[in-house]
């Protein structure tokens, strides 16, 4: 059996770190107590697994040291199932802060970690996703520095609910605002997108559909600061796609700057399962979720250049140049249509919802 | 991806276009039936690329459109009662009844359950047998095969539980009515091609020959679209007026017998009320006699009259191809997909939803 570079490596953590022996199999009420099952789950679990010089402190706070601008960001994550192909929530509480910094042009630093845990969670899922967490935040390069954890009564939660803060020092050459685009500035998108939503809804309960699609959960912060060293000035705008996909950051930054913005769908990088099961369920990829990719809005006369740092990072091989910021329709986002015509992507509103026929 | 972008193809589309534009002499207006090739024509742009003498109207095939608001109320009220499961396709949940709509309806406490299939709510009744599912059986011909199936497959099961709040319109029926009004304007019809997938085409020689229309089984792509409307256009300039199928990849002269089959072993042919258009006779199905005890109108008593409209909302005579959304004066104003005055506005086959999401033409007054 062939394994992804992924599945071995929460292998080889988890190898390294088998799981602690506690006395319940089951979170309980008392795990969140704040009394000696909140100290054993914390010191046998979290601390001992998460440990660095902030963490070992195990103080209220933690006391930091940054450098010049610093950004600031909070998220708390909900999804639901816990564990998809490709992932799971602890994974994706990490990638989730990292990415938000990344796109303010930070280098993530420090991040909080807090639970919220329904009683009866199994403390070996528990462990796979505090694992999780440990492989992510190692890969990319940030401390956990302080968290918290409380327990909820059964019914009053779903399994797990993970909210994560960050912190991180803006790059010395890092100006990422809306006021930066210009029309001509092109639109780079990182990676393919709808990957991490259909993932998603290939497990949801009545709907499995068998794929291989496996989320693209991912910390975009490495990729980020490689552009950012090359071709910062160039640099106008970061965001990640996450929910409501590429069609409602895009409609953002329409709205944001008075501006418009002109798409090529068939530069549009979507993995053709990804595609195949949008068409069978009625979605447009445009507006499906993705926690693995970016969009850069990028001087034209460094775009090139930009495009080919990023593919030549580790999330970055599919990056592709979808459009660019134009003067005309002023807040519309205009397609090209493959059958040669045009039209509007607007904003999504509400949730896409499965169609009847 | 195969099978599809082939149908997307632009030189494909092109070479359509030019053949149309070299064929036709006089203005032609030709109705598509199914929301879905609405959907289709305006997020592919194809009714800008269209020669000006051609115009396309928009028909009533929009499965939550129809559906009498009087229904969406009887779904509300069935999900005030806890022991209720509801169980809809997505999306019937955000097409406004008289009070409220099923989103709401989820938000105050009812447990309304999106699912892809109604064999998956049969599964869902087995997993809670102390509990009443009901399935929202909406949709036309297309639909009716597997929600007759999902009645079929619960009795087979002895479940007791389990019931079709159902509300199906059929395709021939709406389309004499539309050519019987004296208002019409339509020269040709596109037939949608799901619904002759499963009935066939034999039903649709008839109203041909009454009204001397042409009518083109069609599929849904742009390149398929196109070459209805070549053939449609086609019989027009040459005063021909016959049943054609373009989708003859998919649509058999008889259709889907096994599937007719199993709609008429639960339904019978009833008259039917259709939002914004009124009742045309014979046009829907009814579940029947035998199959009454899954019946949800009969289980819980339900006869929600329709309550009125909102008075500005003219779907009727978009569905009837008499207007077309942009000159609804509420149109991107008053009704917009966040706060819709009727259900084409929100239904993703609904003429007003596709005009207001990929049409660059639209009226953008408050925007």
């Amino acid at each position: 059996m062939v394994m992804s570079e992924k599945e071995n490596q929460k292998i080889s953590v988890q190898l390294s770190c088998p799981m602690p022996k506690l006395d319940f199999d089951v979170i309980t009420m008392g795990h969140g107590s704040g009394g000696l099952l909140t100290h054993r789950l914390l010191n046998s679990g979290v601390f001992s697994l998460l440990k660095n010089e902030h963490l070992d402190q195990q103080h209220d706070g933690a006391s930091l040291n940054l450098t010049g601008r610093t950004a600031f960001t909070t998220d708390s994550y909900v999804i639901a199932p816990i564990f998809f192909p490709g992932g799971n929530i602890g994974e994706l509480a990490i990638n989730g802060s990292v990415n938000d910094l990344a796109m303010c042009g930070a280098i993530p630093k420090y991040l909080s970690l807090s639970f919220i845990l329904e009683e009866g969670l199994r403390m070996e899922d528990f462990w796979e996703i505090l694992v999780a967490i440990k492989a992510a935040s190692d890969k990319a390069g940030v401390k956990i520095v302080t968290g918290d954890t409380k327990v909820v009564e059964k019914g009053k939660g779903d399994q797990i609910f993970i909210n994560t803060s960050g912190i991180g020092e803006i790059h010395p050459k890092a100006n990422i605002h809306f006021s930066n685009i210009k029309p001509g500035d092109k639109i780079i998108i990182s990676g393919q997108m709808a990957t991490h939503g259909i993932a998603i809804l290939s497990q949801r309960n009545g709907l499995e559909f068998e794929t291989t699609i496996q989320s693209d959960t991912a910390a975009l912060n490495h990729a980020v600061k490689q552009i950012l060293d090359a071709e910062g000035d160039a640099v106008h705008f970061l965001r990640d796609p996450t929910r409501g996909g590429v069609a409602t950051v895009l409609n953002e930054i329409a709205e944001q700057t008075h501006l418009g913005v002109e798409l090529q769908h068939q530069h549009f990088p979507v993995d053709e399962q990804v595609l195949g099961a949008c068409e069978m369920l009625g979605l447009d990829p445009l507006y499906v979720a993705n926690e693995g990719i970016f969009i850069a809005i990028v001087d034209a006369k460094k775009a090139d250049s930009i495009l080919s740092i990023i593919r030549r990072t580790e999330v970055g091989e599919n990056a592709a140049i979808i459009g660019s910021i134009v003067a005309d329709h002023p807040r519309q986002v205009i397609s090209s249509s493959p059958a040669g015509g045009r039209r509007v992507v607007s904003y999504l509103v509400g949730e896409q919802l499965p169609r009847i026929c | 991806m195969k099978f599809i972008t082939e149908f997307r193809d632009a030189a494909l589309v092109k070479n359509y276009l030019d053949q149309l534009t070299e064929i036709t002499t006089r203005p032609w207006t030709i109705m598509e039936i199914c929301g879905g090739q609405t959907h289709s024509l305006v997020k592919n742009g194809i009714l800008e690329m269209l020669p000006k003498k051609i115009t396309m109207v928009h028909g009533p095939g929009c499965p939550v459109c129809v559906t009498p608001i009087g229904i969406i109320d009887e779904a509300v009220h069935l999900v005030k009662d806890e022991n209720v499961i509801l169980c809809s396709f997505g999306d019937m949940l955000r097409v406004p009844g008289s009070d409220k709509n099923l989103l709401e309806a989820k938000a105050n406490g009812g447990d309304v359950r999106i699912v892809y299939s109604p064999l998956e709510a049969v599964s869902i009744a087995q997993k809670n047998p102390h509990r009443q599912v009901v399935f929202f059986a909406v949709g036309f011909e297309t639909t009716a095969p597997a929600n007759a199936l999902s009645v079929v497959q619960a009795d087979k099961l002895g479940l007791k539980n389990y019931s079709i709040l159902a509300s199906h319109v059929l395709v021939p029926p709406a389309m004499e009515a539309i050519l019987a009004d004296p208002e019409t304007r339509i020269d040709a019809f596109l037939a949608a091609g799901h619904v002759c997938t499963i009935m066939g085409m034999e039903e649709y020689y008839p109203v041909a020959e009454k009204f001397h229309t042409p009518i083109v089984v069609t599929g849904f792509e742009p390149v398929d679209l196109l070459q209805g409307i070549l053939m449609a256009v086609r019989q027009l300039e040459s005063g021909i007026a016959k049943v054609e199928n373009q989708y003859a990849r998919v649509v058999l002269r008889e259709g889907n017998v096994l599937a007719q089959q199993t709609i008429h072993e639960v339904f019978d042919v009833a008259d039917r009320k259709w939002r914004g258009i009124g009742t045309i006779p014979m046009s829907g199905y009814e579940v029947k006699e035998s199959y009454k005890d899954f019946n949800a109108r009969r289980k819980f008593n339900l006869d929600f009259q329709a309550t009125k409209e909102n008075p500005e909302c003219i779907s009727g005579d978009i569905m009837k191809g008499l207007k077309k959304p942009i000159q609804c004066p509420m149109f991107g104003t008053k009704c917009k997909p966040e706060h819709p005055l009727g259900a084409p506005m929100v239904s993703s086959e609904g003429a007003c939803a596709a005009y207001y999401q990929y049409a660059e033409n639209k009226n953008l007054a408050e925007v």
